[in-house]
């Protein structure tokens, strides 16, 4: 099984961000990135397969100046090969441009499975992974929960997420695009001595590819929910709290 | 769960090598005498007691050890150590090993104690929350309490917030309250808000070695920066790094615990207690700061000087003093823990400090006044027991609350 | 372009998802303001149940077969991309969820066409149309001018009013069925997998009673339990208490889990990260319980209490009961 697995980094939302004095973008000065979150479960789950019926899990991302620790975290958690796409970019594009760029990458060679994860916060114009599906006119399934593949077998079974608790088992005929939500195991552990080793050690391919013509979605503004209020404080007792609480309830014709 | 299973470890890990295979291993001069074992309080939940696990591992079983529940069970009490005839570094040697060989196996870890390790990697605390809101705490303390970086000026004093009494409520407000103490003391102190990351310690008795010297590299770096005289902490694991290890990667610092830094201002302190406490108090002595640190006298000297407070004492306490079970990353493994051991070591130490007919239970480490809350609530002592840090009584008898 | 509004259709186990008449509603409002009409793509099989809903809809184009029983993503795209490129229509409406997303990214990629996901507004204007759509985990919105071109547009659930796509009628039906050239699927059906039997389904109880870290344990739970029993509900919680397997993962609610609509949502013990409020905030009614009067579920609650949720909950309990009894004598 050849997998490609494609990371993107995305702002990390602990410590807030802001929006730039143009309105139109986040302030790269207020944010910080980490790997998306569902990509590291699909790093994990590309990992699991290879270790299930062997084969080659190679990684790419898009070369923005913040995914070479992700990169060598990958090599760590063994996978076989990282690649760095340097498109000339500056900052993450939209996922239709960085789709293009993927979908170039990958049109000659011939992975089984690429797989990424199905969703990330800084989404706005479609996943990643349907994107590189529709481009390379692949099979796609996204809000993977479970893969399995057997040496031999024709196709990929997928356990695809519906509300409720159910799920959809579906045969999938490489080669396949797959959207993870969340690997059969949370992603592994890597020790951090053997990362600051590898970070020496670790070669990360750069892959110079033409820069692709953007066209940006038509962002009239960017803004931040305006914080209400909050919650009306009830005080009390606890029996004049249930009291209150239980008035609230009668009023919305919920009590039987 | 994935069903997956783990293949076997092919080879000594790296990283155990020189404690137990090594000819100059110095756990070849284990003589097998069970003191460790008998004295630790949570072999009879491990797999392995720490005495079986070591013949283990010089028999070359290093698999068998390496994947069983041992090496997690550990809450680095240190009684072990303390009490090897051997000198051999058990709880604060072979175990941290054991994990480090644990994770180098890449066998998976307890999610928790996992997500704790990723957290401070990413954010310099367990909790994960921004460096920014280091700070917070303070906003409410009533008192200035100024930022070094803001300051600019050499000070006497660095006070090392710490993680918990950062962050976690509870911790919180016993931060406050020593900034309050500080205040009225007139001590010329700062803190690094936003600059500080967790000193370590934890994370080096979790296995992880590497998130230690990062941490201690970054934080060398930033004191670097600034001129203060001593370092001030709260929390006894940050105060043994800061110690013990430190100086050999390259900062050294005068370093005291809160309970030695106010002792030492104990003339000053006297006058300033108006309120008589009226309350029979016990003391636990914590792992770190006990056993490990050599330190119990200054806790009792605070607290017999507090008006109105009778010091009794539990048995056991000092060096035989039972762990409160928050251990060095067995914080992050309560949940781990408590699927295997039905009587949490809180809630033992709880009915240990209840036998004395105290009211107070007064500890003097933040990882403390919860897990022995939690205890209090467990065992039944609501109403009869109460868990207080030190800081806590002297601000109630000094009227700062 | 022709001033078309398309609507993918969205079923599931013999009824249309509330998402379909969320669309519908707010489909004939853009539709109205472009002077143009209403389409709904419908593919399944046995389709004539649900035609008499679709009354808020000018033409229903149907493909009925046994090959679209079940969502399979690349037939689908590949059924509904054709009809795209035949009727060319301004805007192209779907479900931001299970099914939207996998036709969203298939047939912009396919088909060229410009798309939006996370959309919470939308209104056509004199100078266009623009989708307000969430992203950061809700705390960025981003106001989008769509292209003057087909444009897909995914929207989150319980933006819209699904009453106002709620129109019994008798619309136009054009079948269709799969041009004979068109590629066999590479994605087959096997199997729906259900949730062990007997547990409830959280996002159609009208009650909720989330229980979060502030449970402490196990045993607690029959607090939750027959707190939601008073009031005809169902217990459901955040990720912690999921994740310590104190209940099953059809209960959980956030981001993860499910997203839940109840007419209230009493939240024990929960601090409100916002990947949990991401599941419930839309709840009618929020009343929160928890010790930490900072807790950020207080900030999307409507009403707060600081207490602790082990001795709110019998209390509000009994008081329940009582007012009950009251009623019933």
């Amino acid at each position: 099984m050849n997998i490609a697995v494609v990371l993107k980094q995305v702002p990390d939302l602990v410590e807030g961000l802001e929006i730039d004095a143009s309105g139109k973008s986040v302030d790269p000065c207020s944010v910080r990135y980490i790997l998306s979150e569902s990509d590291d479960h699909a790093l994990e789950q590309a990992l699991i397969i290879k270790e299930q019926v062997g084969g080659r899990v190679e990684v790419y991302s898009l070369d923005t100046g913040e995914a070479k620790e992700a990169m060598v975290t990958a090599l760590a958690k063994g996978a076989d090969h990282a690649v760095m796409v340097d498109a000339g970019l500056e900052s993450t594009p939209d996922n239709h441009t960085a789709a293009r760029v993927f979908a170039s990458v990958f049109r000659d060679k011939h992975f089984n499975l690429i797989l990424t994860g199905v969703r990330a916060i800084d989404d706005l114009d479609g996943s990643l992974g349907g994107l590189i599906a529709g481009f390379l006119d692949l099979p796609y399934v996204g809000l993977i929960r479970k893969v399995q593949v057997e040496a031999g077998a024709t196709t990929t079974i997928v356990e695809k997420e519906y509300p409720g608790g159910c799920a959809a088992e579906l045969a999938v005929t490489p080669p396949a695009v797959l959207g993870i939500q969340a690997a059969e195991r949370p992603p592994r552990y890597v020790p951090i001595t053997r990362l600051r080793q590898m970070m020496k050690t670790a070669t990360v391919e750069e892959l110079l590819v033409p820069p692709p013509s953007l066209q940006p979605i038509g962002i009239v503004r960017l803004f931040k929910p305006e914080e209400g209020a909050g919650a009306v404080m009830l005080t009390g007792s606890l029996e004049a709290i249930s009291q209150q609480v239980t008035g609230l309830i009668a009023e919305k014709h919920l009590l039987r | 769960m994935s069903t997956l299973q783990s293949p076997a470890i092919p080879e000594m890990p790296a990283v155990l090598f020189p404690e137990i295979a090594s000819a100059e291993g110095k756990f070849r001069t284990c003589i097998q005498c069970g003191v460790c074992s008998a004295s630790c309080p949570m072999s009879d939940a491990m797999d392995f007691p720490p005495r079986k696990a070591v013949r283990m591992l010089l028999e070359g079983r290093f698999d068998e050890v390496v994947k069983s529940n041992t090496p997690w069970l550990c809450v680095s009490c240190h009684t072990c150590t303390s009490r090897c005839p051997s000198k051999l570094l058990i709880s604060d040697g072979l175990f941290p090993a054991l994990r480090a060989a644990v994770m180098e196996a890449g066998q998976s870890l307890d999610q928790d104690l996992q997500t704790a390790l990723q957290k401070t990697y990413l954010y310099g605390n367990p909790m994960g929350e921004g460096p920014n809101k280091r700070t917070d705490w303070a906003k409410t303390s009533g008192v200035p309490v100024p930022v070094l970086s803001q300051v600019r000026r050499p000070v006497d004093v660095l006070w090392i917030v710490e993680c918990y009494p950062s962050f976690d409520p509870r911790g919180q407000a016993i931060s406050r309250l020593l900034a309050r103490i500080l205040n009225l003391l007139r001590v010329d102190f700062a803190i690094l808000g936003r600059e500080e990351r967790c000193v370590g310690d934890c994370e080096w008795l979790a296995g992880e070695r590497g998130l230690f010297e990062m941490l201690v590299e970054r934080n060398i770096e930033t004191f670097g920066k600034y001129h203060f005289k001593e370092v001030l902490l709260t929390d006894p694991h940050a105060y043994r790094s800061l110690r013990n290890v430190y100086p050999s990667m390259g900062g050294r610092y005068v370093v005291k615990h809160y309970t030695e830094f106010l002792t030492e201002r104990l003339d000053q302190l006297k006058p300033l207690f108006r309120k008589k406490l009226n309350a029979t108090v016990t003391y636990h002595d914590s792992c770190c700061l006990g056993r490990k640190m050599g330190q119990y006298d200054d806790a009792r000297t605070l607290l017999k000087a507090i008006p109105g407070v009778k010091l009794v004492e539990m048995i056991p306490n000092r060096e035989s003093a039972l762990c409160c079970g928050g251990g060095g990353s067995t914080i992050y493994l309560d949940h781990y823990i408590q699927e295997r051991v039905k009587d949490r070591l809180a809630d033992r130490r709880v009915r240990q400090a209840a036998a004395t007919g105290a009211g107070v239970l007064a500890v003097a480490c933040p990882f403390e006044p919860s897990r022995f809350e939690d205890g209090v609530k467990m065992t039944g002592c609501e109403g009869r027991l109460v868990v207080r840090d030190i800081i806590e009584m002297m601000a109630e008898s000094m009227e700062l609350i | 372009m022709n001033k078309y509004i398309v609507v993918v259709a969205e079923h599931f186990r013999g009824q249309l998802n509330e998402i379909t008449f969320e669309l519908l509603g707010k489909g004939r409002e853009v539709a109205k303001s472009l002077g143009g009409k209403l389409i709904v793509l419908l593919l399944g099989q046995d389709l004539r149940g649900f035609i008499g809903e679709l009354g808020g809809a000018d033409i229903v184009l149907a493909a009925d077969g046994q090959e679209f029983r079940e969502f399979t993503p690349d037939i689908y795209a590949s059924l509904i991309g054709s009809k795209l490129k035949e009727t060319c229509p301004r805007l192209v409406l779907l479900g931001s969820t299970s099914v939207g997303l996998d036709l969203l990214g298939l047939l912009s990629g396919r088909g060229a066409f410009p798309c939006i996901d996370s959309c919470v507004r939308l209104e056509a204007k004199e100078s266009g149309v623009i989708a307000t759509s969430q992203v950061y985990g809700g705390k960025v919105f981003a106001e989008i001018a769509l292209p003057e071109e087909t444009t897909l547009v995914a929207v989150v659930p319980g933006s819209f009013d699904p009453a106002a796509g709620r129109i019994h009628g008798n619309p136009e039906v054009q079948a269709f069925a799969p041009p004979p050239d068109m590629a066999a699927s590479r994605v087959a059906f096997r199997k729906l997998i259900e949730p062990p039997p007997g547990d409830v389904d959280i996002t159609r109880a009208p009650v909720l009673v989330g229980v979060g870290r502030g449970i402490q344990n196990a045993e607690n739970l029959s607090l939750a339990e027959e707190l939601a029993a008073a009031l005809g509900g169902a217990v459901c919680a955040s990720r912690p208490v999921i994740d310590q397997g104190w209940l099953p993962l059809t209960r959980q609610v956030g981001k993860s889990g499910m997203r839940v609509k109840p007419k209230l949502y009493l939240a024990f013990g929960i601090s409100g990260a916002p990947e949990h409020l991401e599941g419930m905030k839309q709840s009618e009614m929020i009343v929160a319980v928890n010790t930490d009067p900072n807790a950020p579920i207080f900030s999307a609650a409507h009403y707060g209490v600081v207490a602790d949720a082990l001795d709110l909950l019998p209390a509000l309990t009994e008081e329940i009961h009582k007012i009950s009894m009251k009623k019933a004598s």
